[in-house]
């Protein structure tokens, strides 16, 4: 067993209502500079839909991920070692600026220069790329609640996945089936393809925390991990020539505070904490033969924090006392082992991705109260579930790699929740059935819902802060570091003004207790 | 021979080596941000999926060529048994065919870069002067090969220009040699020794980051917070 720790995520689907306040908090610190017109480290798409960048979820085409070669041993799908290396002129599987978008912005200089007339002026769109007059026909959003469904989201790859007969019916009638909003940030996955495939090695995954970054000074812009890349969450910028990806706001993180996109959620639906795992069982999990198992194989790899092994071991690793008993706290360990209702996208990419997610009931409530039923009585919630094959088929391509027994399984548990808590707030009645049904005691059940439905901040975000003994080796190196300057997206130009010193980070670090109580 | 002579073939190959080894040094120390392939297919993809292998695996057939052309002397080709019209052959075939590759993939590139909007305007004054003098250099190189030695009557350039070429490594550059080698051999030469000054400061230095120790590197790269590379581990 080698321990190691991971900052992770869960989001709780039902509660995104699709506002984008993280994608446009997360640009806003990260991605408004030339060259990232075009990038979001965090977006948020409507399923069904083909996601941005378009259709990225279809391997067959984009070859993104790792799949098992003929003697049952992981390889980049796109190709090993030596055809990497006679690919680097050019990328057979780069997507290209239109699979994105075009970016745009407007001559708002005729809305002040105009002359005065019978008409009011009118901007006109301008690509960001070229400065010529263009045609807004995409974006990274440009399929928010089902738009253009009817014409585009029949492409959507976990469509096909679905049996037939349902995937028929999808396709024929997106707005009456259901819709759900998916956030999307990297994965920060414990088997990375993108750091894989990157040839100069300037993609890499921190030891302490798991956060993969790209360093910029070591980068060459040989454009492999924006391939490797399953979920397309590493990109070019095309101004500087190198690859940028989500950071998990390190400088945050270090600090004990929950990302940006978190931090502004306003559906406050995202859960971020540590998970311990075995890092001698990552390459066993990620390539078993059966896809069946590949969701349980990757569940498998965490370490139960409680566990006096685990500990023991944790402390060899010299992972610290704080770490671990922050592990012990962590929501995401809580929603993805414990109570088993996080699950993870596509595992079958194999990277083992560390953004979970709990599946929406809503879809499944939604047809309840479509078919003049009552969405709060579990019973007819149960039924909904297993008889409406839609919704969960759906899911379970996003989720489970296509077992829907799984997702039911999920949903079931959600629902039952609801149920159970109804009854004890509306007559202090104990719905003792509804425990039996999940295998659930009433205080976990509680928990549960104490997680999902209160969320209160310091349950949702338990994060330990980097260790401030390292505090000036962490500010002169890895924190001012080479995102830090004009052109990266650390932006502030401190560290070129300052020669190579310490950088301060433009963020006050709170002291190490937090005072408790905020929101 | 006038003093002319000997500043053009003793002295500016000396000012372009400095230059190129000196600026590399520079540019390595102070510029490892800006040192990149500064890619473009993102922009434009079909042109350059076709005209960016051909150059280059073109370009890198001419730098063998160049290497046999130029540090392999005769008697050494000679000794292997290499007759002067096997030689000859495959030296002047061999190496029409491959610039013919490379103009082709430049021809195709400068287009992407001339006509694509996107791409055009990426392009920096850098750029502008790297291709225009790589240009010129391909060039009066295919004139050498294509338009001396194929259609012409031929030159024999192991017995000068590639005698003048390594003395430059002896420190004791003929000048000679060159005063009496076909023009296209001398403008070549002479805008080589442009291309190899003007090199540390444009995007060629992506040419010195192969990266060949990928092929043994563990996939998976793992790093200490603090910067210092732990290893990498599996
Ligand atoms: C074997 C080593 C080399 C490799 C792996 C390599 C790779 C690359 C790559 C990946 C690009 C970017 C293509 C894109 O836009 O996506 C590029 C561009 C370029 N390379 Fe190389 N290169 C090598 C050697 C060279 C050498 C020796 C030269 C010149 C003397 C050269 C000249 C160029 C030029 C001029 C471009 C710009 C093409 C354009 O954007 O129009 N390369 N190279
Ligand atoms: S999701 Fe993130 S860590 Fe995983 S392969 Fe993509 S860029 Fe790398
Ligand atoms: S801020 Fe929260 S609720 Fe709004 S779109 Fe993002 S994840 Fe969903």
């Amino acid at each position: 067993m080698r321990p190691m720790a991971q900052v992770a995520m869960v989001m709780n689907l039902d509660k995104c209502i699709g506002c984008h306040t993280c994608s446009v908090t997360c640009k806003q610190t990260w991605t408004n500079r030339d060259g990232t017109e075009y990038v979001w480290f965090n977006n948020v798409e409507t399923k069904p839909g083909i996601g941005y960048p378009k259709g990225y979820e279809d391997q067959r085409h984009w070859r993104g991920g790792w799949v098992l070669d003929r003697r049952g041993r992981l390889k980049l799908r796109s190709g090993g070692r030596v055809k990497r290396l006679l690919s680097l002129f050019a990328n057979p599987t780069l997507p290209s600026i239109d699979d994105y978008y075009e970016p745009i912005t407007y001559d708002y200089d005729t809305l002040i220069n105009a002359p005065a007339g019978p008409y009011t002026p009118t901007i006109r769109p301008k690509s960001a790329l070229t400065g010529n007059d263009t045609a807004i026909t995409w974006g990274a959003n440009w399929e928010d609640d089902l738009g253009g469904a009817a014409e585009n989201a029949g492409g959507d790859v976990n469509i096909a996945a679905m049996p037939a007969e349902a995937a028929e019916r999808v396709r024929f009638s997106f707005e009456q089936t259901f819709m759900f909003h998916l956030p999307r940030i990297c994965e920060h996955c414990l088997n990375p393809a993108c750091v894989a495939a990157c040839p100069s090695g300037a993609m890499y995954k921190r030891e302490e925390d798991g956060i993969v970054l790209v360093d910029q000074d070591r980068c060459r812009g040989w454009r492999m991990c924006v391939s490797a890349c399953p979920y397309k969450k590493v990109y070019l910028n095309h101004h500087t020539g190198k690859a940028e990806k989500c950071t998990f706001c390190f400088p945050r993180i270090e600090s004990g505070q929950p990302t940006v996109c978190a931090e502004t959620c306003v559906g406050r639906l995202r859960y971020i904490g540590l998970v311990l795992y075995d890092a001698d069982a990552v390459e066993a999990a990620a390539s078993v033969t059966d896809p069946g198992q590949l969701l349980e194989a990757q569940r498998g790899i965490f370490l139960d924090p409680e566990d006096p092994a685990v500990i023991h071991a944790a402390r060899a690793a010299d992972i610290p006392e704080d770490w671990i008993a922050a592990a012990q706290r962590s929501p995401v360990y809580q929603l993805a082992v414990r109570d088993r209702v996080a699950l993870p996208l596509h595992p079958e990419y194999r990277t083992l991705p560390m953004v979970w997610y709990i599946p929406p009931l809503s879809p499944v409530l939604d047809a309840v109260s479509d078919a003049e039923g009552d969405n709060t009585d579990p019973d007819q919630v149960f039924h909904a579930i297993r008889d409406l094959r839609i919704p969960v088929e759906y899911l379970a391509s996003l989720f489970t790699n296509g077992d829907a027994e799984v997702v039911a399984g999920v949903l079931m548990k959600l629902s039952a929740m609801r149920g159970y808590m109804r009854a004890r707030t509306l007559d202090g009645s104990v719905a003792n059935e509804l425990l039996d049904a999940t295998g659930m005691t009433a205080d976990e059940m509680e928990r549960l819902y104490r997680l999902l439905a209160i969320a209160p901040y310091e349950e949702r975000y338990v994060i330990p802060a980097a260790h401030h003994e390292d505090g000036a080796r962490l500010a002169g190196l890895d924190t001012g570091c080479s995102l830090d300057r004009p052109g990266g997206p650390g932006m502030s130009g401190a560290l070129e003004a300052a020669g190579k010193g310490p950088v301060d980070l433009p963020m006050p670090i709170p002291p190490p207790a937090r005072s408790g109580g905020r929101r | 021979m006038t003093a002319f002579d000997i500043a053009l073939w003793g002295i500016v190959p000396y000012i372009a080596l400095t230059v190129f080894v000196v600026g590399h040094i520079w540019r390595w120390r102070v510029d490892q941000f800006g040192w990149t392939t500064h890619t473009t297919q993102l922009l434009e993809n079909r042109w350059l999926r076709l005209g960016s292998p051909l150059f280059h695996f073109g370009l890198l057939a001419v730098i063998a060529g160049h290497v046999l052309g130029l540090l392999v002397p005769a008697s050494w080709t000679h000794a292997l048994g290499v007759s002067e019209a096997v030689y000859h052959a495959l030296a002047v075939w061999g190496g029409a065919l491959a610039g013919l590759a490379m103009m082709a993939g430049l021809a195709l590139l400068l287009a992407r870069r001339l006509i694509n909007g996107r791409v055009r305007r990426t392009t920096s004054s850098m750029d502008k002067a790297m291709f225009t003098v790589l240009v010129v250099l391909v060039v009066l190189g295919m004139v050498q090969t294509v338009g001396v030695n194929l259609l012409g009557g031929g030159y024999d350039y192991r017995e000068t220009v590639a005698v003048w070429f390594r003395g430059i490594f002896y420190l004791q550059p003929d000048a000679s040699l060159m005063v009496g080698a076909p023009l296209a051999y001398q403008l070549h030469a002479l805008v080589a020794w442009i291309f190899i000054g003007m090199w540390p400061f444009t995007r060629l230095v992506h040419a010195w980051s192969v990266p060949i120790a990928y092929l043994w590197r563990p996939y998976l790269v793992y790093r200490k917070r603090s910067g210092t590379p732990a290893g990498a581990r599996r």
